[in-house]
């Protein structure tokens, strides 16, 4: 069977017009009618005794023998040369069998315009220098062996400073990214006139860090000329692709393996330094390297959610139609460009409402930091805070409740091009489900009094989530009727091998313990695509389900001759082939079939096909908040939060509904304690660990309810499924906003929402804490 | 001349094991590089997530605070030994059916937290159940999940005790 067709021949990586799966048989698509046995039904993670039992093996956890550890030495400097680097008493420590830096290391491309080791340091801890030793501590007393002459530059901190003329720049061409990202549709300029109210504010959003438990790295050994990496990523194949081309190396050379790994969260979606710099320590010292990052790494070289500074006209009627968005935003990218899933805060001001005029303009800044990389639905959750707070505020200014207010400026098309969407209702949806869960009422007034003041928000978004071509599955089935299906994706902690293990199930006739999914592997299975974009089910679950559906026919065809029936005639359903219309007791099980033929082996091969021509496919949500804010203290608590999503027909409802929580709780951390702090005098991280970095713990999360949708969305794959990893994370922010507001009648305009931040606006009243709006 | 490092000899799971333990060696350390028990998980490598909480004579502890000098005739548990002959321990079972983790990392140590709990509170109350998980960080935001999985872990071990 031919799986593919290719259009036309295509540079770096394809786009779903080019490259397109024309000959395969078209699957019946599950659609809300469908009968399904496994898929729509909870079922446990497929991996949880591993998980539970500590036998889960993660990259961190790899021992080969004669392993080595290794260890990186950090700029301590925001912007430096080094001017002079002597690692020999660090090569001369017992114990050490590597040392790598700029004078001994290959000159390898790293991100636009660096390299893996660059004299140019542009943040405190970027990678200076490189050891690999018997230990860890030995690794950490030879980084401290290593002399190192540093040439201090002038370096600049903050994004907003760093655009203006005279700012210290990071290289010669200055320290904007690319030219500013224009989008107009309609007239903003005649949108603003034509409206009767206008909102017209600042906001900023804070640096964010995934600080995913498992820190990145991974586990490096080669064998002659083929190299393996155990890696803690999200895409085994780019991940093997990238190394391969900095290496020189054939891709079939390299092989990339991850199968269980501690977080992720967009951060983990390219290659990272260390996965060059342990090949190359592995290579020297002719031992396997391990290279994870300590903590404080964690927080300061391998990605964060980008700073923004957005501010925002929004104009409406006095019916509360939009006549016009416009907004300009700033965001920070650290000191390097790193690649993969754009952070476009841009996004959601051009499709979540129906207006006519509007315009944003985005531009991207360096500064001497970390560099930026995607977090989970980045620029969604940016944007949410500034749009979806000036909705509430345009909401209270027109005396409409904030819902109906969404309800007249609804689309049930995408504003980008013009398509209708596939699921048109489903925001609607999302809007009545958290309303009736929550037992929405409307805002209270006059404001609360007392010192404990509660109050409720709301907050709505848009996401992506189609899954898209091309992804790849096969399956096996095996002598005793069991099956293997391999596909090149990864389960990053969301549910994905348990998904897609009941998609399998379902369409073979098979219960889940006769099946098996093999993940995480470029040696073994097909392509699939980085997971991030909330679109792993969407991509790789019809590839599974085609792929089943593939050996299943081939199954079918075999029995046919077994039982003395044609194929259109036989069923599979627990297990068993059943011939329809005939009595229950000539089913024969399906082992029996697979034996009978055995040992040859029947093979279904599954492509993931293209999106539908002429819609847009999109995930869509809402949330409700409820807060209560100690006007003494400035503290906020969240009492509780409705959660409503859709993502299409839910698979398996237990994975979901932890994805939602999951978000949510990542977005209480965001709105009201996470967020880094660089001392700007020194250009250093105060708070790179765990103990000032403040993520959510047990005590900071209330009861999160998931309002389920679960409307299946057929037309946008043959199995109806959507993202849902990344959106629940997108309304929180704003939602504790609106209710911070709706308790004490003060907005916060800049993330995070700490107590500290509520104080002071405690402190200076209403009056104060309401920003004088910015003229037009 | 460094001074040749101590040996210090404790019970892993029931096993007695000896560590040649240089001074800085914690007790993490020793347990996932020398005796390769990677099940036990490091994070912060300071106190702060709780992801590395073993069992120290019953005790939950975390052992990338703990010296391993200082284990010398103490009997530490890991994740790895707390099922018995193939069958899982409540806390375990209770994990997978209350769906108490994602990616999983954190799951050893918060397991092992709550095994420490009901040793030593066997019926507790459910600010109980969160004071011992309050140190154990969870990135993917499974706390809910947890505090369930530390409800029925008590019911499970209860129905063990009584049948």
């Amino acid at each position: 069977m031919t799986m593919l067709h290719i259009d036309k021949l295509r540079r770096g990586h394809g786009t779903e017009d080019e490259y397109k799966v024309v000959e395969l048989d078209p699957l019946p698509r599950w659609g809300a009618d469908a009968a399904l046995a496994i898929v729509g039904r909870p079922h446990v993670r497929v991996e949880g005794t591993e998980k539970v039992t500590g036998r889960a093996r993660y990259a961190y956890d790899m021992r080969l023998p004669g392993q080595l550890f290794a260890r990186v030495l950090r700029s301590p400097l925001p912007h430096a040369r080094i001017k002079r680097i002597d690692i020999s008493k660090a090569e001369a420590l017992p114990g050490v069998h590597a040392v790598l830096c700029v004078e001994n290391a290959p000159e390898i491309g790293w991100y636009r315009d660096s390299f893996v080791f660059d004299r140019t340091l542009r943040f405190a801890g970027e990678e200076v220098a490189a050891v690999a030793a018997e230990s860890e501590r030995i690794a950490d007393d030879a980084i401290r062996l290593i002399e190192v002459e540093y040439e201090s530059l002038p370096f600049v901190i903050d994004f907003q400073e760093a655009l203006k003329p005279d700012a210290p720049k990071l290289r010669e061409a200055g320290n904007l990214v690319d030219e500013p990202k224009v989008y107009e549709r309609g007239h903003v300029a005649a949108g603003l006139r034509e409206a009767d109210v206008v909102v017209d504010r600042v906001y900023t959003t804070q640096v964010a860090h995934h600080n995913c438990l498992e820190p990145h790295g991974c586990t490096a050994d080669w064998e002659g000329d083929r190299l393996t990496l155990w890696d803690s990523t999200q895409s085994v194949f780019d991940v093997r692709q990238q190394v391969a081309e900095k290496l020189g190396l054939p891709e079939h050379h390299v092989r990339v393996v991850k199968q269980f790994m501690g977080g992720g969260f967009g951060s983990k979606q390219i290659a990272w330094k260390h996965d060059v710099i342990a090949a190359l320590l592995s290579q020297r010292s002719g031992r396997p390297v391990q290279l994870m990052l300590d903590r404080e790494a964690e927080n300061l070289a391998v990605g964060n959610r980008n700073p923004t500074r957005q501010h925002l006209r929004l104009g409406a009627k006095r019916d509360g139609t939009l006549t016009a968005i416009a907004v300009e935003i700033e965001q920070g990218a650290g000191a390097h460009m790193a690649g993969g899933e754009g952070s476009e805060t841009a996004g959601m001001y051009q499709t979540l409402y129906r207006c006519p005029n509007v315009r944003t303009e985005q531009c991207v800044v360096y500064t001497n930091t970390g560099p930026a990389v995607a977090f989970r639905a980045p620029g969604h959750v940016e944007a949410a805070f500034a749009l979806e707070q000036a909705m509430d505020e345009l909401a209270r200014r027109l005396e409409i409740d904030p819902i109906e207010l969404r309800l007249r400026n609804y689309t049930e098309r995408n504003q980008l091009e013009e398509e209708p969407y596939t699921s048109p209702d489903s925001l609607r949806l999302c809007y009545q489900r958290a309303a009736e869960a929550f037992g929405w009422r409307g805002y209270q007034r006059p404001p609360a009094t007392g010192s404990k003041r509660r109050g409720i928000g709301f907050a709505a978004h848009d996401w992506g989530g189609s899954g898209y071509p091309p992804g790849y599955a096969w399956v096996k089935l095996n002598s005793d009727g069991t099956a293997d299906v391999v596909t090149g994706t990864q389960d990053i902690g969301t549910g994905t091998r348990t998904a897609l293990t009941q998609v399998a199930a379902e369409e073979l006739g098979l219960s889940m313990d006769s099946v098996d999914l093999h993940l995480g592997d470029t040696a073994n299975g097909p392509y699939a695509p980085v997971s991030s974009g909330s679109a792993t089910q969407a991509t790789i679950g019809p590839a599974v389900r085609a792929a089943a559906a593939d050996a299943k026919k081939q199954l079918l065809e075999a029995a046919s001759k077994y039982l003395e029936a044609p194929p259109e005639r036989l069923r599979v359903r627990d297990g068993k082939i059943f011939v329809e219309g005939e009595p229950e007791d000539r089913a024969v099980p399906v082992g029996d079939v697979t034996a009978a033929i055995a040992p040859h082996m029947i093979q279904g091969r599954g492509a993931r096909g293209p999106n539908p021509e002429g819609k847009s496919v999109r995930t869509f949500g809402a949330q409700c908040v409820e807060v209560e804010v100690d006007v003494e203290t400035g503290d906020v608590t969240v009492l509780r939060v409705v959660a409503s999503h859709d993502c299409g027909r839910i698979i398996n409802p237990t994975m979901v509904e932890a994805q939602v929580i999951g978000a949510v709780t990542q977005g209480i951390g965001y709105a009201l304690t996470e967020g880094r702090v660089v001392d700007e005098r020194f250009g250093v991280v105060l708070n790179a660990n765990l103990e000032e970095y403040k993520v959510p713990t047990v005590a900071d999360v209330p009861p999160i309810e998931h309002a389920e949708v679960n409307v299946p969305d057929p037309e946008a794959n043959p199995t109806g499924a959507k993202g849902i990893g990344e959106p629940p994370l997108v309304p929180t922010a704003p939602a504790i906003a609106n209710a911070i507001f709706d308790a004490i009648g003060v907005r916060a305009y800049d993330l995070p929402l700490s107590r500290h931040r509520i104080f002071e606006l405690l402190a200076a009243g209403p009056a104060g804490g309401e920003r004088a709006e910015v003229s037009a | 001349m460094p001074k040749k490092p101590e040996v210090v000899t404790l019970s892993v799971n029931g096993v007695p094991e000896s560590v040649a333990a240089e001074p800085r060696l914690t007790l993490l350390d020793a347990l996932r590089d020398e005796l390769r028990l990677t099940g036990t998980k490091k994070v912060c490598d300071m106190g702060d997530c709780g992801s590395c909480t073993v069992l120290v004579d019953g005790r939950a502890v975390y052992s990338c605070l703990t010296l391993v000098m200082d284990c010398e005739g103490q009997e530490i548990t890991t994740i790895e030994g707390l099922s018995r002959d193939g069958e899982l321990d409540p806390v375990q079972r209770a994990f997978i059916e209350a769906d108490a983790f994602q990616c999983g990392f954190c799951t050893p140590g918060q397991i092992m937290s709550l095994r420490g709990l009901l040793n030593a509170t066997p019926t507790p109350s459910d600010a109980e159940i969160k004071r011992a998980v309050t140190g154990n960080l969870c990135r993917c935001g499974a706390y809910l999940n947890i505090v369930k999985a530390g409800h029925l872990a008590v019911e499970l071990q209860w129905k063990v005790a009584t049948q």
